[in-house]
């Protein structure tokens, strides 16, 4: 029974979604309000249930505000945060956010250089004469990284790469556009077969 | 009627009609895809494979055959899977239907065969954790059984224990994983990821950082064909295929006006 | 108090990280950041709950917009109170939980559509807004039409090989190319933090 009405609703709503192809209406507007209002507290709830509870509550309960892992400091800059919502002492949360902008920074960093930037380069360091293929790779990578890297003027030699570089990069966003008219596609088709099967039993 | 609007009726009706007719299509392999399939078989029988599940109901569509045709090849070949989430903890409820369907379908036992081991937000801190040793960052699974009493993590500590990583991605988590397991540990790992992503992760497969992957619905079509089990995905390529060609057409079309206009 | 203390802690912090990837006696305290980490970035997304929760509430009192705000709040006050039953019954996050429920035939559902709403969007963009009035554009559309091609049944017999090549060729140095980019970016934005020449938490 739960599924039937769940299967109704759920087509009522995507429907309601779907009004919007035909215009802007309050079906529309009113539906788009709900889902964030829902998904809203579904963060809320799961913050809580996954971050909050198993990481603080049990950790403080288990190891106490100073034992492992020194809870307080992260309850403490949590809270600073909370701060944000009080224009006066917004200042306060600078801490919270200075401590995960660093963090971010080092993570960057060590990550970025490891597990992309080494690894990356060494597969370009092709010989490029051995085939076309290599050539046109080497050539591809080095022009679209100069034409975005570079914020000189684009004229003469730099004029020429920038050139080929926005040739690959067309290409790379055309092969990029085909794959997201794929991906819409397959959602739409996964959204019709609901109603054409879950819902009306079509198919 | 405006353009839009005929634009749209003819979208949707290029979806439902070749979806209502049930008409059938095959689809051909592409190396991403068949890299997957090797790797998998490749497996020596009952090692563990990890599965991050990172994707949504937004992607369900796309991502959701591919994650059901990956099942059925590692149960198949009897492979033992553990399913994690590090996206969202929304992202799992739906991972877990369709892995207890699966293992259902193949008789599989939980603690055995498959595990749940739940969401862990901390993305790097949780794939760095498994490098030294999973009951560290997950001491239980989902359900709260210790790990040491599901007899397929005896013996499992690190990424040394894990013969593949793949992670079903729609978002951003792939990158670490290559980032934080794959430089760092040297983990093989396999991607499925939204078709939308898929021209971005060229560059890994390349240098070797992925030892597959699929991309979208027309991945997982791809990977049915390949363990010949024709299931959703393939139902939808028809449909995907009609209105591929109903957007050439409009592009088509667009520029004829365009170049008519453009001569006079 | 306002300024320094937040860059010191940023740059301690960011160091840590970069220490401790080589320094392996570290790593135990690497992960202790890494769940304050985790903690911290819950509260901050507990702010912006907050924030959107007032300010429709806000609505409500000035009389803007009343019937929209209240289907939000509605949606918010009615999934928390489904999840909080939830918790009580056991795992509000277990497949077949009354929450549960409401992911499956209310959020999901709307999500899905929203997305797939996008399908629409690209199909009237490539009847109105692809001309091919220079060769970046032909290159693209090029691209974009052998994609499409080689990527669904029926066609891909002809067009897969090209499509592979493209993939594997143009695309990937391009994507390669502007990932570089986007490292050498991110590597250097994230010094320039720890140098305290960019400071974006004092905003």
């Amino acid at each position: 029974m739960a599924t039937v009405i769940g299967i109704w609703i759920a087509a009522f709503l995507t429907l309601a979604i779907f009004s919007f192809l035909y215009g802007d209406n309050p079906v529309y507007k009113a539906v788009e309000h709900l889902y964030i209002g829902v998904s809203a507290a579904f963060w809320f709830l799961y913050l809580w249930s996954f971050t909050v509870y198993p990481n603080l509550v049990v950790g403080i309960r288990q190891h106490g505000w100073l034992g492992k892992d020194l809870l307080l400091i992260p309850t403490v800059l949590g809270l600073l945060m909370l701060f944000r919502l009080v224009p006066r002492y917004g200042w306060w949360s600078r801490y919270p956010m200075a401590f995960a902008i660093g963090l971010g920074a080092g993570l960057a960093i060590t990550g970025v250089l490891q597990g992309l930037l080494f690894p990356q380069l060494q597969a370009t360091i092709l010989n490029p004469l051995t085939s076309v293929n290599n050539f046109l790779l080497v050539l591809g990578v080095l022009t679209s990284l100069l034409y975005f890297y570079f914020s000189r003027e684009h004229t003469g030699v730099m004029g020429w790469i920038a050139r080929i570089g926005i040739y690959f990069i067309m290409v790379a966003f055309g092969a990029t556009f085909g794959y997201t008219v794929m991906a819409r596609v397959s959602l739409l088709i996964g959204r019709v077969g609901f109603l054409l099967s879950d819902w009306l039993h079509l198919m | 009627m405006t353009a839009r609007r005929i634009v749209y009726t003819l979208v949707f009706l290029a979806v439902a009609v070749p979806l209502l007719l049930g008409i059938r299509a095959r689809v051909k392999p592409s190396p991403p895809v068949k890299a997957a399939y090797e790797a998998i078989e490749a497996l020596p029988e009952s090692s563990l494979v990890l599965i991050g599940i990172d994707f949504g109901p937004s992607t369900m569509p796309e991502m959701n055959p591919m994650y059901e045709a990956l099942l059925e090849h590692l149960f198949r070949r009897n492979l033992r899977v553990a399913v994690l989430s590090l996206q969202s903890a929304l992202d799992l409820p739906n991972g877990i239907q369709v892995l207890e369907k699966v293992a259902r379908r193949f008789g599989k036992r939980y603690g055995v065969d498959y595990a749940n081991l739940g969401y862990k937000p901390g993305l790097e801190a949780v794939i760095v954790s498994l490098g030294q040793e999973i009951r560290d960052i997950f001491p239980e699974d989902a359900q709260g059984h210790p790990l040491d009493s599901l007899p397929m993590f005896r013996g499992v500590h690190n990424y040394n224990d894990i013969a593949l990583v793949i992670d079903l991605a729609s978002g951003g988590t792939y990158g670490s994983w290559i980032q934080f397991a794959q430089a760092r540990f040297g983990v093989k790992l396999l991607v499925g990821v939204t078709a939308v992503m898929g021209p971005e992760t060229y560059p890994y497969l390349q240098s070797r950082q992925l030892v597959g992957m699929l991309a979208g619905l027309k991945g997982a079509a791809e990977y049915e064909t390949l363990i010949q089990r024709p299931g959703l995905a393939s139902r939808g390529m028809p449909a995907q295929a009609v209105v591929h060609l109903l957007i050439i057409l409009f592009i088509l079309y667009g520029n004829w006006g365009f170049w008519k206009q453009w001569r006079r | 108090m306002k300024r320094t203390g937040p860059f010191v802690l940023s740059v301690v912090i960011g160091l840590w990280i970069l220490v401790a990837f080589f320094v392996k006696p570290l790593r135990g305290a690497q992960q202790t950041l890494l769940l304050w980490y985790t903690i911290v970035g819950a509260f901050a997304l507990v702010v912006g709950l907050i924030n959107l929760i007032q300010s429709h509430l806000r609505n409500l009192q000035r009389g803007q917009n009343v019937p929209y705000s209240l289907i939000l709040l509605f949606g918010f006050f009615g999934t928390l109170a489904v999840g909080i039953y939830a918790f009580f019954q056991g795992n509000a996050f277990d497949p077949y939980s009354p929450l549960m429920w409401v992911y499956g035939y209310v959020l999901a559902p709307l999500q899905s559509t929203m997305f797939s709403l996008l399908a629409f969007f690209l199909a009237s963009a490539a009847f109105r807004a692809f001309r091919i009035r220079n060769m970046e554009a032909l290159l693209l559309l090029l691209a974009a039409v052998i994609v499409m091609l080689g990527r669904i049944p029926w066609t891909e017999h002809t067009f897969a090989g090209i499509t592979e090549w493209i993939m594997a060729i143009p695309n990937l140095a391009a994507q390669r190319g502007i990932q570089i980019g986007v490292a050498l970016g991110a590597i250097g934005m994230a010094l320039r933090i720890l140098f305290g020449l960019e400071r974006p938490y004092l905003r």
